[in-house]
């Protein structure tokens, strides 16, 4: 069985999010979009071949803490879809 | 005295670190393709100093940083020698965990290339021991991703005042103001020493300001500075 889990990569609350401010003011460019906050992420949909979401959830957040994320800026949510 | 530049696949100015070294200031170095690995000991690693390795998919450095060649640099760091990160080279370093911090995507992000003024902050490194402190030196940036950002528990106060920075982005008159700050780095910073100093990561290209054909030769001295270093050790 393959259970999908959704692997979600954010920045940490405080870093600078360059990408997330040059969208804003591009969106305020459109006209009339004023946005109060605006934040970038990541997501990553990942097909693991277990039996168990508890277990498909636990070798994502190994694949984020040693790959997908980098811990000194990043913040990651993981969710079993399916 | 033999140097090593890494080439991964997506890197570049490899051939001018190499050239710089062997051509310039007269060392052997030998190019290192990353699934060949090391075959022999070196008194010093150059890290490759630009491009895009893997793409820079996922984060700059991020792949690179997992490949098994990063853990005899680790090795080789760990035992003394001397690990130099140029730009690409110092994403990846920043990633293997070499020095705290990252580099990051640019306060505004766009690709910057141009020269910038660097102030020494530290002239007894392995790395910077041919410079004076205070020094302001001309050297090129070329880079989306360089903005430093200090890891949580490691000031970026305390780094400095333990020697751990080699250089800030500065004026020509060398105060690190903001608008000599051309991505967003924490304090300016853009070169950081390992805990032993024998590690430097930093943004700045020395081998392209290494000759006075190419319009600065205020790199040259930091590899020189290396070399001196090796030839005492």
């Amino acid at each position: 069985m393959t259970i999908t889990v959704k692997i979600t990569i954010s920045l940490k609350d405080g870093m600078l999010d360059p990408e997330a401010r040059a969208i804003q003011h591009a969106l305020s460019n459109l006209g009339g979009y004023t946005t109060a906050s605006l934040s970038t992420a990541r997501v990553f949909n990942v097909g693991i071949d277990t039996d168990s979401s508890e277990e498909a959830k636990r070798l994502a957040a190994e694949m984020c803490d040693r790959l997908l994320a980098n811990p000194v800026i990043h913040s990651y949510e993981v969710e079993a879809v399916e | 005295m033999r140097f090593a530049v890494l080439q991964f696949g997506g890197s570049n100015c490899d051939q001018d670190a190499h050239h710089v070294i062997e051509d310039v200031c007269g060392v052997d170095c030998d190019l290192v393709w990353y699934k060949e690995g090391f075959s022999r000991s070196y008194d010093a690693i150059v890290i490759p100093p630009g491009g895009f390795s893997y793409g820079d998919y996922l984060r700059a450095g991020a792949i690179a940083t997992r490949t098994p060649v990063m853990q005899d640099v680790r090795q080789h760091a760990a035992a003394g020698g001397l690990v130099l990160g140029i730009c690409n080279g110092a994403q990846i370093g920043a990633e293997s965990g070499l020095i705290p911090g990252v580099f990051t995507i640019n306060e505004y992000p766009k690709f910057i290339c141009e020269g910038v003024y660097l102030k020494v902050e530290n002239a007894s490194s392995p790395f910077t021991s041919r410079y004076t402190k205070g020094d302001v030196i001309r050297i090129p940036i070329a880079h989306k991703e360089g903005r430093y950002v200090a890891e949580e528990g490691v000031p970026p106060q305390r780094l400095l005042d333990e020697g751990r920075v080699a250089f800030r982005f500065c004026d020509a008159t060398g105060n690190c103001t903001p608008e000599s700050n051309p991505n967003g780095s924490t304090l300016n910073i853009t070169g950081v020493l390992g805990e032993d100093q024998n590690v430097l990561l930093m943004m700045p290209h020395p081998e392209r300001a290494s000759e006075s054909v190419l319009g600065s030769e205020d790199g040259k001295k930091l590899f020189d500075s290396m070399i001196d270093y090796c030839e005492r050790r």
